[in-house]
């Protein structure tokens, strides 16, 4: 079982990498309610992207479970998971759960 | 230079198989993958058993690659299948899998390479058309069709990874004497050639020279290109 406050240290880790080529105005801030999608987001969309994917090799690298975070269901739930640090946080335990049971 | 990484799919047989023992040769560090094992050894090769289109398999190959390599530099999406039929005897289920494996494989693969590629903000990506598309070739309705759409995954492809340094082409062989085409009739091959500028069968090594020119430093410019061979 992987623990949300885990997920939320590899999310940082994604936070660190796509920091170090994102212009200073557009950092983000290593906190659960950085919006990283969405109208106040600071990211634009290949910066969402850069995110994403950086999240997913963190996991993997992390927890060795390779999973595909832009899931059909993610990117058609109006709620989108990617919406916030914590909310990402909260969806990836759900991805893992279906993968074990896939 | 470190040691390029370059991933073959469909490298138990054929084009693919002949690519491998070619660039392995060359001093390529070569990945393999096709659904079955491989009765070859090769020196710097290592080959994965699976299927292009399940994804989960696909994924868990990726990671390994990540964890054994850390890189990967050039991908060529070469695993398809073909099947000769008319459109009204064509089963659905011939349709799908050839759907899955020549289109659903090609985006995984692309998908999954670019991830990795990114990471270097540079990657070569070649993929596998085919004459039968321009040529309109009766009887392969379904396999033509399907390597159209790989030709606009490469179109489009090559304009979304564009700004990760990944340059996406494709090469267009024309009939090759392989497994792929040894159930086709001889007199439609030779119908086939003598519509080629160039009427002769193609050989392995005009595919890897088609490879060499979108793999080489210098080609950083050259994407969203499908070079069809033979005058096609
Ligand atoms: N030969 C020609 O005349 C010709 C002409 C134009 C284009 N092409 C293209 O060239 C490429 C290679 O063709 P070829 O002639 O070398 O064919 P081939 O001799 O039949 O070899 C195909 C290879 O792909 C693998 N493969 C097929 N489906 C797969 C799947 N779903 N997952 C993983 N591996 C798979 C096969 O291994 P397993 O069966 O063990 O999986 C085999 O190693 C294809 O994309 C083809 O469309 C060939």
């Amino acid at each position: 079982m992987i623990l949300k406050e885990q997920l939320i240290s590899v999310i940082y880790q994604a936070i660190d990498e796509v920091n170090a080529v994102l212009p200073p105005d557009q950092q983000l801030e290593k906190s659960i309610h950085t919006v990283l999608f969405g109208e106040s987001g600071k990211l634009d969309s290949l910066g969402l992207v850069n995110m994403i994917v950086t999240t997913e090799q963190k996991i993997e690298e992390n927890f060795g479970i390779a999973i595909t975070l832009a899931d059909e269901k993610a990117m058609s739930q109006r709620n989108s998971p990617f919406r916030t640090v914590e909310s990402l946080a909260e969806y990836i335990p759900q991805l893992i759960t279906e993968r074990q049971h896939a | 230079m470190p040691e390029q990484v370059m991933l073959i799919t469909g490298s138990g047989k054929g084009i693919g198989k002949y690519l491998a023992e070619y660039y392995s040769a060359k001093g390529y560090r070569v990945i393999g993958c096709s659904r079955s094992e491989v009765d070859f050894k090769l020196d710097n090769y290592r080959h994965f058993c699976l299927d292009v289109s399940d994804e989960k398999k696909v994924k868990e190959m990726f990671a390994e690659i990540n964890r054994s390599f850390g890189r990967l530099d050039i991908l060529v999406n070469n695993a398809g299948i073909a099947s000769m039929n008319h459109v009204l005897l064509t089963p659905l289920e011939t349709v799908h899998k050839i759907l899955n494996t020549n289109v659903v494989g090609t985006f995984l693969f692309c998908r999954e390479a670019a991830k990795l590629m990114r990471k270097n903000k540079s990657g070569r990506i070649v993929n596998f058309a085919t004459v039968a598309t321009p040529l309109k070739l009766e009887g392969e309705a379904i396999y033509a069709s399907s390597k159209a759409a790989v030709v606009s995954l490469t179109e489009v492809l090559a304009r979304e990874l564009a700004q990760f340094g990944i340059t996406v082409n494709a090469v267009g062989p024309t009939p090759v004497k392989t497994d792929l085409i040894r159930s086709v009739p001889p007199q439609k091959i030779e119908d086939l050639i003598r519509r080629q500028a160039i009427p002769r069968l193609g050989e392995f090594r005009d595919i890897s020279n088609v490879i060499d020119f979108f793999i080489r430093p210098e080609s950083d410019f050259v994407t969203g290109a499908v070079i069809y061979l033979g005058g096609v």
